[in-house]
């Protein structure tokens, strides 16, 4: 196609095969380190609690050959672990797209209010009176119009601080539309829709968990599909078109896959504070370079997995306090660490 | 499907490639035009400079002439296609574009970076193919940039980051080369690095267009000169005809001095004052 034949050379070849095949062995490495990491997790959080089953049992239970463990794993623990994994992968899932595509690593859904959106509608919702498909549509259009509301005030295609302080301005504006929403429901409600917008994973049925997981594939599809122009949207947008990519519209696609995502996990465990910021973040800091979205949503299911066990067994007193308060609680000291190592940096490069 | 080394072949006879070319294009941020009703015919394997004052128009039209900005009238035509309409990505595999300050993902290393070039020839049905290893190596042989490989882009100097980037657009391998100031933040000896790669370039039959800030390198490398001032084409033409001493003053507003290269015969520019400054530099009343 070029205008000159000659063959590349050898050296180069051989060094750029080299370096992809390290990235791809790195790529293996830490997805099996994240999956045997999860494995652990799960069956700890299968084993632990006030009847202590041993691996065995766990096995035995989940394979249906002891009937006692069989109720404790399948019936009770299962179906909380189950929640924490995919409500976890949505949130990281959703949490690294947006970072990505927006190139901020502080435009997470849960900064940039749409799980604020979603969360403040959801409640209203409850306090309607609404249950089940109808929180689940409440919570949707809620983040959809966080999200449309940041998009329009940055503007089209803008990434980087504005984006982010928009965000955060309706954060806020979200958050004094959910204490409104509050004052208007009972004491009864307002405490269970306490309980949920900490984040919590008390309560699950298995639909609520197959609705994420349904949600999580359909979105992780797009994604797999997509990962050329996500990739090529981690340069800045001149250069992404330059090489014949669509950086608006991709970005908005992925502010609307993000947005659902996050809208159905809140919908079904609340918003489970930092999951979708923190994930990303470590999830390229594990694979070096690139969006690392798949990561991510590993790191965000073992975030989500390890603090409700955190929350269930190490929490001292009575009362389990809400998944959301341990995330939380670990969260916050990373965004410092965060500001503070991005503040440093900028100092030295300058 | 690679690219050749500097040294195989000499200039190709001429005029042969994609034609990109300007019509009555008016180009600005906001709809305030900063380009007016500009037409351009870029020449075929050759290299033109667009050079001209700050705030001259000429990044905005590069900017126009590579699809980064859409015309507010007028249209810019690929063979006589109009770019608006050709999908972007076949765009990109005939014009390769060196944006004005590109950013590099963090983290990204030199061969991770420059395979994003091959993007315009990928798609879901056709990822990664050993021949893109191929060309990624030939564009970085191609820029004198091959043992950067496994360096990370944060860690190079200004040139090599530039010859990098530069490496990227041509694993396009495009037929056209466009270039907004590619060489504005490298001392003397690496933006003859640079534009000595893009010649190069041309003699391997690319077409190159880019903005140039120094009008002595514009003299010395250009095939073509095109000066702009105020939105608008000065002068256009062969550098040893095109820069005049008026020319110099319509578009910059100074005064200067041409001389003529020894070596190359090409003019050179010393400035002077400019005619309404109350006090001209130290060093001009010094000597």
């Amino acid at each position: 196609m070029t205008t000159l034949e000659v063959a590349a050379p050898h050296a180069i070849v051989a060094d750029i095969v080299a370096l992809r095949r390290r990235d791809r062995r790195r790529g293996v490495l830490v997805t099996t380190g994240l999956v045997v990491g999860l494995v652990a997790l799960g069956i700890t959080a299968l084993a632990v609690g006030a009847v202590a089953l041993t691996p065995a049992d766990v096995l035995a239970g989940l394979l249906g050959t002891d009937g006692g463990s069989a109720f404790i794993v399948t019936g009770l623990r299962l179906p909380r672990l189950a929640l924490g994994l995919v409500v976890g992968a949505a949130f990281g899932l959703a949490g690294a797209l947006l970072q990505s595509v927006v190139r901020n690593p502080l435009a997470s859904p849960d900064i940039v209010g749409l799980t604020g959106g979603a969360s403040a509608a959801a409640v209203l919702a409850i306090a309607l009176g609404a249950t089940g498909a109808a929180v689940d549509g409440a919570a949707l259009a809620g983040a959809l119009t966080a999200a449309l509301a940041v998009f329009a005030l940055a503007g089209r295609g803008v990434t980087g601080t504005r984006f982010v302080v928009v965000g955060v301005a309706v954060a806020f504006l979200a958050n004094g539309f959910l204490g409104y929403a509050l004052s208007r429901a009972s004491l009864t409600e307002a405490r269970s829709a306490f309980f949920w917008l900490v984040g919590s994973l008390g309560t699950a049925p298995w639909r609520d968990v197959v609705r994420v997981a349904a949600v999580l594939a359909v979105v992780g599809l797009v994604v797999v599909l997509a990962r050329g122009p996500v990739s090529a949207l981690t340069l800045d947008d001149d250069s992404a078109r330059a090489i014949g990519a669509h950086p608006v519209a991709t970005r908005m696609t992925a502010i609307l896959l993000s947005s659902v995502l996050a809208a159905v996990a809140v919908a079904v465990a609340g918003p489970i504070a930092f999951v979708a910021f923190v994930s990303g973040p470590v999830a390229r800091r594990l694979r070096g370079q690139g969006a690392a979205l798949g990561t991510a949503a590993l790191v965000g299911a073992a975030v989500v997995v390890a603090a409700d066990l955190v929350a269930q067994h190490l929490v001292p007193g009575s009362l389990q306090p809400p998944v959301g308060l341990v995330t939380g609680a670990l969260g916050a000291p990373f965004l410092i660490w965060l500001l503070v190592r991005g503040e440093r940096r900028k100092e030295t490069s300058s | 499907m690679t690219l050749s080394s500097t040294t195989a072949t000499p200039a190709p006879e001429g005029l042969h490639g994609p034609v990109l070319r300007a019509h009555d294009v008016t180009l600005g941020y906001t709809r305030t035009p900063v380009v007016h009703g500009i037409d351009l015919d870029v020449q075929p394997g050759r290299l033109t400079a667009l050079v001209g004052a700050n705030a001259s128009g000429k990044s905005t039209l590069v900017r126009g002439l590579a699809r980064l900005l859409a015309p507010l009238s007028g249209r810019v035509t690929l063979d006589g296609a109009d770019l608006a309409h050709l999908p972007s990505r076949r765009v990109a595999r005939t014009i390769g574009v060196l944006p004005q300050n590109p950013v590099a993902p963090d983290g990204i290393r030199v061969g991770e970076l420059v395979a994003h070039g091959r993007y315009p020839h990928q798609s879901f049905f056709r990822g990664h193919r050993s021949d893109d290893d191929d060309v990624v190596a030939a564009a970085l042989a191609a820029t004198d940039a091959g043992s950067l490989v496994d360096r990370r882009m944060d860690e190079l100097s200004g040139g090599q980051r530039q010859r990098v980037w530069i490496a990227m657009a041509l694993a396009q391998q495009p037929r056209i080369l466009l270039l907004d100031e590619p060489t504005s933040a490298l001392d003397i000896a690496h933006q003859v690095e640079v534009l000595d790669v893009l010649r190069a370039e041309v003699a391997r039959g690319t077409t190159v267009v880019l903005v140039l800030h120094d009008l002595t390198l514009a003299a010395r490398y250009a095939d073509e000169l095109v000066v702009m001032a105020e939105g608008r084409i000065v002068a256009q033409g062969a550098p040893r005809t095109t820069l005049t001493e008026d020319v110099v003053e319509q578009a910059f507003g100074i005064r200067a001095r041409l001389l003529e290269d020894p070596d190359t015969g090409r003019p050179v520019i010393l400035p002077r004052s400019a005619p309404t400054a109350g006090s001209p530099p130290a060093q001009d009343l010094a000597r």
